[in-house]
């Protein structure tokens, strides 16, 4: 954590430019990127998808394919130009004087070797070290990535470790050859963000403890301000604005990067505000801000709720053996129970494998609940026979997490609008038309553009296809599984200003699914936090981000990483807890809980 | 409006002229497409055309080599084969096509079932195409046809049902890689019936790998003719089919080569062309393409 010495810079890349070779055309994707990295230092690379920030770490070890990239400039790393370098030099360097974590821990390590080996591989080949000494070496590498029982886990395959586990072991390997660089391309973004608190934790101890320099690829404002000493942001190939990290943050130049800022959600920003509030969208020219608009109150409290669901209970059953006889189930769903008023957004959020999806696909029953009531605008949803389950998901629509695999490619936009209202017979195909046309205008898309297929659109665009869909049946619940998560930060903030307009003017109830906290935090009326199956914590908005009661809210809420790098200094004690698992062996009986009531609305399990 | 108006009512149409486009643009699918016209105008138009009766033998003219009186020569019973070439090719062109689409027809079904529904249907349907598939495919077409009686409409049937447990695995597989997509479980969501899910969602989607199987299938169908004719099972002596005249001609390699030559080149040309327009089609009909 030395920001700014005198000596050398490790890495020092000057014009670096990176085309591809695209249908015989060169396309030049990274543009005259220039920076340096002093030993020590961290600089985090933040951009948006197609900002060419991976693609600049790929050419620094040329790991680009050579018949269809093109890389110039120059890439000093202690002196030698990598790009110079023969082939066979640079493969001395790579996994030696510069490792790289990916962003995919569950396939970036070989199912068939064990952890141990893949380790002790690389010091093998890179520090010519006997079987013996490597076997030492690697599990001093596993206890310093903090892996409990390091020695006895020397023999397990890579399926036998969670995800962030996995990200420890590449990290360990990476840190085998103690490298003077490492390279992290999104090391945290497929994780949970518990995990991903740790990791980032555990990368910044590792630093200090080996004095390495880190490249930091990321595309969240929040792990940039936690980690980065240095931070250079990048927009469509070329390197925008550059500076000490709190620079960035309070008095950025570029148009862009304020833009940027100003669309990532904050946890807290929330205070004072009684209702949902749009994102403050900025002009990515200009910088102009426009004012953030607090929605009126939607929620029709008077009314009976729109969705009422009591003791839901969903398992999957676990078979094995010869015969498949089940062994034991996956508690996805334990005894939950909420109600939805029409206006009203309700958010799930827990992180994997709480059963948030599943309790949305539960009440819509994609998946088969087990035991328990969903009664959905009049609806009894578990008594409906096939046919008047038809006739029920008209009432309630869903919008998935990825928008390039929620649309049949295969057919036009407009039809795939149009297909539920002409399925469901509920008018003339001339109708249909002008529904659909209606329905693109006013997810801000425009009419004409029916006729295109889904791949001609980005991903903020099918999102709003997605929504124009679901909206085409006129439902008055629509589930949102993720369904901004996936977006980029300035269409995350757009799309949840669209469902936020949604819900104004057609009055819907949201049941907003998801992991990310500030963006529940600025959408939601209330709030349910799930763990392993069940609702910890449920209340008003205001009441559970300010007052948070259950210990798993707490710890949640403490992992999100925020904004602001002057919180930096604010360490957390490296902890290594794992995400419990919800399977059960056969004849369990889930315990009786206790509930309490914080305040009114605000109930908390207890024990 | 207009535009939408012209769109949304028939949306195949509009892909229809779509893939047609990209088809042009697409040279060997262009010639796929006239190698395979080629031929199947010759075999339909093979009555009106001036040529030597395929069936009349004339001792005079055995084993000639080519001339101006038999372009392409004359085989071992002094038949011109030219026209014998014309004449097979409806019966071959045939055994190729229709047999695949019998098996296209049936396994294609199967393989959506066995996929989309899991279960016991898959149960079933999968452990009979395992056992269909645990036959070598020439065995049980011999089989079938024999059973069946000799005859080309028999052959084809027996070649094509042969045909059909690859393609039940081939399209179960593709179905149960595609129906994990979100945009699966997002028109259960929007209330369609399994039929809808089946044919709009699913099954355009599963047919790329389908569409090239069908085209490699037809060449296996022709040489499987071939064979049939070979055992007396194909196409009925002395009517002409190109797998047939390759077996008579077998006997004869030395002395008369051309007898092999011509419909070996034609049956590699009709397969080459299929493969050729298979591979166009597959681009074509995807609108990701571009």
């Amino acid at each position: 954590m030395t920001p700014m010495t005198t000596t050398a810079p490790v890495l020092s890349v000057k014009n670096l430019s990176t085309s591809f070779l695209v249908d015989g055309e060169w396309k030049s994707v990274v543009r005259n990127m220039s920076f340096d990295v002093a030993p020590g230092e961290t600089v985090a690379i933040v951009g948006e998808s197609g900002s060419g920030k991976s693609v600049t770490s790929l050419s620094l070890m040329r790991l680009l394919a050579p018949a269809t990239s093109r890389i110039e400039g120059e890439v000093m790393l202690n002196g030698r130009n990598l790009l110079a370098l023969p082939e066979k030099e640079m493969r001395a360097v790579r996994g030696n004087e510069v490792s790289m974590i990916f962003q995919e821990p569950m396939t970036s390590l070989n199912p068939i070797f064990t952890i141990g080996r893949q380790i002790s591989e690389v010091l093998v080949r890179h520090k010519n070290m006997s079987k013996a000494q490597a076997r030492a070496e690697t599990v001093r590498l596993l206890e310093k990535v903090r892996i409990p029982n390091a020695a006895s886990r020397f023999d397990e395959y890579p399926h036998q470790f969670s995800g962030g586990m996995r990200q420890r072991v590449m990290i360990a390997m990476a840190l085998a050859s103690r490298p003077k660089l490492l390279i992290a391309d999104e090391p945290t973004t497929a994780l949970d963000v518990t995990i991903q608190g740790q990791i980032l934790d555990l990368i910044k101890v590792l630093q200090e403890e080996e004095g390495m320099s880190v490249l930091f690829i990321t595309h969240d404002m929040g792990v940039v301000a936690e980690i980065a000493d240095r931070t250079i942001v990048m927009f469509r190939g070329d390197e925008v604005e550059t500076g000490p990290t709190e620079e960035i943050f309070h008095r950025g130049k570029h148009p862009y990067t304020r833009a940027l800022l100003s669309a990532v959600p904050k946890l807290g920003s929330m205070q004072g505000h009684d209702w949902p509030t749009r994102f403050p969208v900025l002009d990515a020219t200009t910088g102009e801000p426009a004012e953030p608009v607090e929605v009126t109150d939607t929620v029709v409290l008077s009314k009976r709720p729109v969705l009422e669901v009591k003791n839901l209970v969903t398992r999957f059953p676990i078979r094995s053996g010869l015969w498949s006889r089940q062994t034991g189930a996956v508690h996805a769903v334990e005894n939950v129970s909420f109600d939805l008023f029409q206006g009203e957004t309700l958010a799930l959020v827990g992180e994997s494998g709480c059963g948030k999806s599943t309790t949305g696909r539960s009440i819509m029953r994609l998946v088969e609940p087990t035991a328990g009531n969903v009664a959905l605008d009049g609806y009894d949803v578990m008594r409906l026979d096939t046919i008047g389950l038809r006739q029920m998901r008209r009432s309630v629509q869903m919008i998935f997490q990825d928008p390039f695999s929620s649309l049949n490619p295969r057919m036009t936009v407009g039809t795939a609008i149009c297909e539920p209202f002409i399925k469901h017979r509920l008018g003339t195909t001339k109708q249909a038309k002008e529904k659909t046309a209606d329905l693109l205008e006013k997810v801000g898309l425009s009419a004409d553009m029916a006729r295109r297929y889904p791949h001609e659109f980005s991903g903020g665009q099918r999102q709003r296809i997605a929504i124009a869909r679901a909206l085409a049946l006129d439902p008055k619940v629509i589930v949102a599984d993720e369904s901004v998560s996936a977006l980029d930060v300035s269409i995350k903030a757009q799309v949840c200003n669209l469902l936020l307009d949604l819900q104004q003017s057609l009055n819907l109830a949201f049941l907003f699914i998801s992991h990310d906290m500030a963006v529940v935090e600025r959408v939601s009326h209330r709030v349910a936090v799930m763990y392993l199956g069940e609702i910890v914590e449920i209340g008003p908005r205001a009441a559970v981000f300010d007052n948070p009661q259950h210990p798993y809210t707490k710890k949640l809420m403490s992992a999100v990483p925020v904004p602001d790098p002057s919180r930096r200094g604010i360490r957390r004690a490296i902890s290594n807890d794992e995400l419990k698992s919800p399977v059960r062996a056969m004849g369990y009986e889930p315990p009786r809980r206790e509930y309490r009531e914080v305040s009114p609305g605000h109930v908390v399990q207890i024990g | 409006m207009t535009a939408i108006n012209s769109t949304l009512p028939v949306p195949v149409k509009r892909q229809e002229s779509r893939a047609w486009k990209k088809m042009k643009r697409n040279k060997s699918a262009i010639v796929g497409l006239i190698i395979v016209l080629f031929f199947a105008i010759l075999a339909i138009a093979a009555p009106i055309l001036p040529i030597a009766d395929p069936i009349a033998t004339s001792w005079g003219a055995i084993r000639k080599a080519p001339s101006a009186a038999h372009w392409l020569g004359t085989d071992d019973l002094g038949r011109d084969i030219l026209s014998r070439m014309i004449w097979g090719a409806q019966a071959s062109l045939m055994a190729g096509v229709v047999s695949v689409m019998i098996a296209v027809v049936i396994g294609v079904p199967f393989g959506l079932i066995a996929g989309y529904f899991g279960g016991w249907p898959d149960m079933i349907i999968s452990r009979v195409t395992e056992a269909l598939l645990a036959m070598p495919f020439l065995i049980m077409a011999i089989a079938l046809a024999a059973f069946l009686g000799p005859s080309l409409t028999n052959a084809m049937i027996a070649i094509g049902v042969s045909a059909t447990p690859a393609f039940v695995r081939l399209t179960r597989g593709q179905v149960l890689s595609v129906k994990t997509e979100d945009y699966v479980e997002g028109a259960r969501s929007i209330g369609l019936n399994h039929i809808d899910i089946m044919t709009r969602y699913i099954l355009p989607n599963v047919f790329a790998p389908i569409i090239v199987q069908a085209t490699l299938t037809v060449a296996t169908a022709i040489i499987a003719e071939a064979s049939l004719s070979f055992l007396g099972l194909g196409q009925q002596a002395p009517a002409p089919s190109w797998g047939s005249m390759l077996n008579t001609a077998k006997n004869f390699l030395s002395q008369a080569p051309w007898m092999t030559m011509w419909p070996g080149i034609a049956i590699f040309l009709v397969v080459i062309g299929f493969n050729l327009l298979g591979d166009g089609l597959r681009d074509a009909l995807d609108p990701r393409e571009a």
